[in-house]
């Protein structure tokens, strides 16, 4: 947080009980630390210049084999990064807050559907019930949908906040199924299975080089635009977490109590993570919906919320870096074993075979890292102190 | 006459059918220092508790400035000007000792979500201020290592810590649960000259504390509990006379009967 990043003595000597690392990694990070700032900014832009043009085909093809093989880099790009910007959400409120929220995906849901009733032509919304005159588009469409999601997120927040552990996580799990049944076994607005057909896509108008549309068959602009929203979230969460309302987070972690006796509104700290991860599970759904150009109750099962859950907690609940490596290790490497196993000539697909390798990977993780694979230095040591809690109560 | 700061108006608090504290009536006036004693048990902390609002009286009332406490929510009674500190220590242990005291700081800042993250002007006077004010009461209380996390600290640093945290908050009153609790008489005189700074620097304070010898040479006046009743207040002096109060800490002797 904000002063210890500037107190060096003290913050190594953290580290080094923090979490055992190897010791070319603890190298590197120090020696990244040490940089003057002109350098680590040089390097934080080049890092994002490689992203932008990490899904032309003339750049990544001298990447040896980092490229996926068997599906189209673009694509999985796209997919990866939208991953990414799901566990960067839930990073806020899992991570920062330590809210166990299970029904994330309800609101990727509202995010969804609100940009479809918006801005579809078939929209229930426009034709039957004249809420709208007129379709409007997908961009105007967004800031509607992450406000809704937001709202959505106040009104579950509200009463279930005062909840602690578990009892949380099984109203927003109930929260999240409600909308999918809600979706799904109702005609009325969202049509059932049928779903919302003709989502426009975000920018209809501008053209490539060949005259068709540039957001239609193409990945490449949509894994910018996902970029370019994932860099603008990731500031903004960082630049909070760095302040009061970071500290207030940190506090009613450690402990809720004190932290309201020293004058925190803990409820407000709580509902506000919740309403920020809120937003951009609502954002998430709007590119989803613009992406996709249809949606339906089949798009947001219970899986999808645990799988960005288990993301966030295999890269390191609680740190921005750690959501987004869990997210990236997730979601491309498995693309990129599909591609391997035909370049090993395997008879078999060994990506069929990745929930349960997910699975192993999580159980071994459990056992020997619980903290993920990069955490936050101090939500790490505070699963520490609680483990030694529990032997010591044993 | 001097002016009251906080006024326990006749406090009876049940639990169940325990009566932990039993019509309980004591004015605390502004820039002194109050010891609240008695045996184990006797309701002390119980008292403590309902003042910062985590019991609320079954009957009578609180006012702290003419203002009821009861029924307002704890972070409230905090902005509204009183600070405590833990029976068993209860910091952040993996923050900094700064940050500990910044999150007191912050109990009178008023940045927002918004203006956090969008890093206004606003945000960076409140960070700079309230960073400050850490590192003066770190000074104050005699901690030197700002960076260190909590949890290093030695357990004197730790409870002092606590004080620390406590009068980031601007508080009027700061109300010390058994500061000197496993202290040596060294660290204890150092308490006692730390309280005494503290109630220079303008803030009254109440102490609830077993050390006899720290209660006795640092507070102004004393009220005594026994069985939730209060059996006897006035100056040191007066209480170590006081017949009621030696039989509570001592006993009656059973052949008087």
């Amino acid at each position: 947080m904000t002063n210890g990043e500037h107190a060096t003595p003290a913050r190594a000597a953290n580290g080094e009980h923090a979490a055992p690392r190897a010791r070319g990694w603890q190298a590197m990070k120090s020696r990244w630390s040490e940089m003057p700032q002109g350098m680590r900014w040089a390097g934080t832009g080049a890092l994002v210049v490689f992203l932008y043009l990490l899904p032309n085909r003339w750049f990544y093809e001298y990447l040896w084999y980092l490229p996926t093989q068997a599906s189209d880099m673009a694509t999985v790009l796209f997919e990866t990064a939208f991953f990414v910007l799901l566990a960067v959400g839930l990073n806020v409120v899992v991570g920062f807050a330590g809210l166990l929220d299970l029904g994330y995906f309800g609101f990727f849901a509202v995010g969804a559907y609100v940009v479809a009733l918006v801005t579809s032509p078939e929209s229930k919304a426009i034709v039957e019930y004249n809420w709208l005159a007129d379709p409007i588009t997908w961009v105007a469409a967004v800031p509607i949908a992450v406000a809704i999601a937001m709202v959505s997120g106040v009104i579950l927040g509200g009463p279930t906040l005062r909840l602690r552990g578990d009892y949380l996580a099984i109203v927003t799990l109930g929260f999240a199924e409600m909308i999918r049944l809600y979706a799904s076994r109702t005609e009325g607005l969202l049509n059932g299975d049928r779903g919302i057909p003709d989502v426009p896509h975000p920018v209809p108008g501008v053209k490539d080089a060949t005259g068709d549309s540039l957001f239609l068959f193409d990945a490449k602009p949509y894994y910018w635009v996902v970029l370019t929203i994932i860099i603008a979230v990731v500031v903004l969460v960082r630049n909070m977490e760095r302040s009061r309302v970071g500290r207030a987070w940190v506090a009613i972690r450690e402990d809720e109590d004190a932290a309201e006796i020293m004058g925190v509104n803990t409820f407000k700290y709580k509902l506000l993570a919740f309403a920020i991860g809120a937003a951009i599970g609502g954002l998430s759904g709007a590119v989803f919906a613009g992406k996709q150009g249809f949606i339906n109750s089949a798009s947001f099962q219970l899986e999808s919320s645990i799988l960005v859950l288990a993301a966030v907690i295999l890269g390191g609940a609680g740190n921005i870096g750690g959501a987004i490596v869990g997210a990236t290790i997730t979601w491309y490497l498995p693309e990129w074993v599909r591609g391997m196993g035909k370049v090993f000539g395997l008879s078999f697909d060994p990506s069929e075979y990745r929930i349960l390798a997910f699975g192993l990977v999580i159980i071994v993780m459990m056992i020997f890292r619980p903290q993920g694979i990069w955490p936050n230095k101090r939500r790490a040591s505070e699963f520490a102190d609680r483990r030694k809690e529990v032997a010591a109560n044993a | 006459m001097r002016e009251a700061l906080l006024e326990v108006d006749n406090v009876t608090l049940r639990f169940g059918g325990v009566v932990a504290l039993n019509q309980v009536d004591f004015t605390l006036y502004k820039g002194e220092i109050l010891g609240l004693i008695g045996p184990n048990g006797a309701g002390k902390t119980t008292c403590f508790n309902a003042m910062t609002g985590v019991y609320r009286p079954t009957e009578g009332e609180i006012r702290f400035g003419g203002q009821r406490i009861s029924g307002k929510r704890r972070y409230q009674i905090t902005k509204m000007g009183i600070a405590r500190t833990f029976q068993n220590i209860r910091l952040f242990p993996e923050m900094s000792a700064l940050e500990n005291v910044m999150v007191g700081a912050d109990a009178h800042h008023r940045t927002g979500a918004l203006s956090a993250m969008l890093r206004l002007p606003r945000h960076w006077k409140e960070e700079r201020s309230g960073r400050d004010r850490a590192h003066d009461l770190l000074r104050f209380v005699g901690i030197s290592r700002p960076g260190e996390q909590a949890r290093n600290l030695s357990y004197g640093e730790q409870r002092r810590l606590e004080i620390a945290r406590a009068l980031a908050t601007n508080p009027q009153l700061l109300c010390l649960d058994e500061p000197a609790a496993g202290f040596n008489p060294a660290e204890k005189d150092a308490l006692n000259q730390l309280i005494r700074k503290v109630r220079d620097s303008g803030v009254t304070v109440l102490l609830i504390e077993h050390d006899m010898r720290l209660v006795m040479g640092v507070t102004d006046r004393i009220v005594v509990l026994e069985f939730g009743k209060k059996i006897a207040e006035g100056t040191p002096a007066e209480v170590r006379e006081n017949p009621a109060v030696i039989a509570a800490y001592l006993g009656v002797p059973t052949d008087a009967s």
